[in-house]
């Protein structure tokens, strides 16, 4: 057990490392940097003289170092970086944690209200679905599972954008209705916000609660078919009885143990839901980070988003070690 | 088995001969099956599986289209024409005194309030809709030169010379039903290209890892996850927006299939590993290696036909999920674009909700890529079932 955890957190530092460096240079890849674009926007905008802003552009790369070789650049912010000063974000003029904690709390709540709805309607379809095993409603929820499975959930964004404004005539987007945006946290704000979070949580929830409903309508049916099924309905159980009791507990097992995995996959998945519904979460300030050239920010979350996804994985894979004994036995 | 199929109760008289009839009719098939080859084996259980035979025709039809878009489309889909920019849909009357399928001829104005684009129709106007018309001339597979098109009206009659628009037009007055037609062609061969260059990577390394295990074995797990454990899409957004801007399209085309490929064969590779890991004691192989076949003959030769229908099972699978990804890369504005032509390039013009709200059939690109990525799915589960065809 102990040597498990210690080869996996070595494995996720490493794997962390590498992902920073691989971030590094694929963001500095692009030809041109900050530097260039804000100095063209100046003298653009404001007719600025070009000897000016050759100074300036100087002046700007020097502070912000990016006059150095790369490497160093990597150095110096990696070594901050690693223990929790991610530098200094060029396009925001703040330093980037301060940006970046608070729509990762966003995130976060995002994340955690879809694996929510992917719970509360996958469990009982799943166990509804296997107790009508190869009846009609096993099919049509199948079929219905199968187009969740299919449809990109940025398409189902658009789609519930589309319905919201011509049959509700409620503007979908966003977290929080305009006068909350900026406010500070209040009971107001925490309840306009969960007015708004079931949007998100549905877009991002659909192809999860498909996909689980499968898992969950297996995992049932083969615990179904066990001879201990067939004694409790033998003594006269309650069919209910009969398959709450035991096999929806047994066959609830990998899908409690796989909701380490479902956080990260949930993180990383909503970046390109939320630049279409405008969520304020991390996604939407990573592709902004990414076409302005913003460097440290964008290395950083993609390093930040790294460190969940492998800290996600590790506790699924502790949790399933505690849950299923078998396991335990393989890993040993 | 949980339920049992009831056999029904015994029939008398006249039902009772047919039933022997089928009997003996199961008793061929049951024949057959012992005699039967692999891939008819393989035939007759997909044909059981009715979605997926009718995700495959999806597939097919689809493909085909892709072949041949010049003739499916009505018009050039690089054509611009202002004055019939932000045109809705057209309807189709389909009766006049008789049967004749025909379109109005549209009068285009600005509303005064809005300014916005109003059409309205001449109400005694009549532009028949024809098959095989003449229409802008194409190159079929690049060298037939052809003007032939499916469906469209004859232009020559037609003094507008305006093409009917079944869905509508975008911004520069550009036919939606051709352009959706054309971006078949690059949303469905990028799922391809993709597929084979994961499958070559999967299928190399995975072997690699599982033939000779050790310290290849180690090095290539250890690349699989990390790859894995990487947050997919956040790096991959990275990736695509360093793709520089002035590529020409073909290079911006291979280097997003590339991009794309380089986070799904983790999942082939695993596959093919763990297969090999299995057949690696067989005696087969033994005989195979003691007979003095090379290394690259064992894995080619013995090894990957045993199964490279489990191989196509899960490519088949890995498409849909390529389909998604350049949509999604090109809707972001990171993956193609313009002028290239592509579901998700489409699909660009209808990010925001204004332009979903007031014109609403900027949206029909994705009707083909839900379409599309489930009839890969159907077939792709079809298959998978179908690969071992010996199971229950």
């Amino acid at each position: 057990m102990i040597a498990f955890m210690t080869r996996r957190i070595l494995l996720g530092l490493f794997t962390l490392w590498v992902l920073s460096v691989v971030a590094f240079i694929v963001i500095t890849l692009p030809p041109g940097d900050f530097v260039d674009d804000y100095v063209a926007n100046l003298i653009g905008d404001a007719g600025f003289g070009t000897p000016v802003a050759a100074l300036l552009e100087e002046n700007l790369r020097k502070e912000y170092g990016l006059d150095r070789p790369l490497i160093i650049q990597y150095y110096k912010w990696a070594s901050k970086a690693a223990f929790g000063d991610f530098g200094f974000s060029v396009e925001f003029q703040r330093p980037v944690w301060e940006i970046v904690s608070d729509k990762l709390l966003m995130t976060i709540i995002v994340a955690g209200a879809t694996i929510l709805f992917t719970w509360t309607l996958a469990i009982p379809i799943g166990i509804y679905a296997a107790v009508r095993h190869r009846k009609i409603e096993d099919y049509a929820l199948t079929f219905v599972g199968f187009i969740g499975l299919a449809i990109p959930d940025f398409l189902l964004a658009l789609a519930l954008m589309w319905i919201g404004y011509f049959y509700f005539d409620f503007s979908i987007g966003g977290l929080n209705t305009r006068e909350y945006v900026t406010a500070a946290w209040s009971m107001g704000k925490v309840v306009d916000m969960l007015s708004h979070l079931w949007i998100p949580a549905i877009v991002l929830g659909t192809s999860g609660t498909a996909g689980l409903i499968r898992i969950m309508r297996a995992n049932l049916l083969d615990e179904l078919s066990k001879p201990y099924v067939v004694t409790a309905r033998a003594k006269g159980l309650k069919e209910w009885r009969v398959v709450i009791k035991y096999p929806v507990r047994v066959a609830l097992n990998p899908i409690v143990s796989t909701a380490g995995y479902l956080l990260p996959f949930l993180i990383s998945g909503s970046v390109i839901v939320s630049v279409v519904l405008s969520l304020p979460t991390i996604g939407p300030l990573l592709l902004r980070a990414l076409l302005a050239e913003d460097l440290f920010m964008a290395s950083s979350i993609v390093v930040i988003l790294g460190a969940m996804t492998i800290v996600g994985t590790l506790l699924s894979d502790i949790l399933l070690m505690f849950v299923d004994p078998r396991i335990r036995m393989v890993k040993n | 088995m949980v339920d049992k199929e009831q056999k029904p109760p015994a029939i008398q008289g006249e039902a009772a001969g047919n039933l022997m009839a089928d009997g003996e009719m199961d008793l061929l098939e049951d024949e057959q099956v012992f005699v039967a080859g692999q891939y008819q084996l393989m035939w007759w259980r997909f044909r059981k599986h009715r979605m997926a035979l009718v995700g495959a025709a999806v597939v097919i039809l689809f493909y085909t289209s892709a072949v041949f878009a010049d003739f499916i489309a009505i018009s050039d889909p690089a054509k611009s024409d202002v004055d019939v920019a932000y045109l809705s849909p057209q309807t189709i009357h389909w009766f006049d005194g008789g049967f004749s399928p025909h379109v109005k001829e549209l009068i285009g104005s600005r509303d005064p309030d809005t300014f916005k684009k109003v059409y309205t129709t001449k109400p005694d106007s009549h532009i028949p809709i024809m098959f095989l018309v003449r229409g802008y001339e194409y190159k079929l597979f690049g060298i037939i030169k052809l003007d032939r098109h499916l469906i469209g009206i004859d232009e020559s009659q037609n003094e507008e010379r305006r093409a009917p628009f079944f869905l509508g037009t975008d911004v520069q007055g550009r036919d939606m039903w051709s352009r959706m037609v054309f971006g078949t062609r690059v949303s469905l061969t990028i799922g391809l290209i993709g597929v084979a260059l994961s499958l070559f990577l999967g299928v190399t390394l995975g072997s690699m890892s599982g033939y000779y295990g050790g310290i290849v074995d180690v090095v290539i797990q250890r690349i699989i996850e990390i790859t894995r454990s990487v947050p997919t899409i956040p790096l991959w957004i990275a990736l695509a927006a360093s793709v520089p801007r002035d590529w020409s399209m073909i290079r911006i085309y291979f280097a997003i299939t590339i991009l794309i490929a380089l986070f799904v064969w983790t999942d082939l590779g695993r596959v093919v590993r763990g297969r090999f890991l299995a057949l690696r004691e067989e005696d087969f192989v033994m005989a195979a290696k003691i007979g003095g076949a090379s290394d690259v003959r064992v894995i080619f030769r013995h090894m990957l036909p045993n199964f490279a229908s489990h191989l196509i099972a899960s490519t088949t699978l890995a498409i849909p999920f390529m389909i998604i990804s350049e949509t999604a890369l090109s809707f972001l504005g990171l993956g193609l674009r313009a002028p290239a032509i592509s579901w998700g390039v489409l699909l660009q013009q209808a990010q925001n909700v204004q332009t979903v709200a007031i014109y609403p059939w900027l949206t029909l690109p994705a009707v083909p890529v839900t379409v599309a990525v489930l009839a890969f799915n159907f077939m792709g589960d079809g298959l998978r079932d179908a690969a071992d065809p010996y199971g229950n």
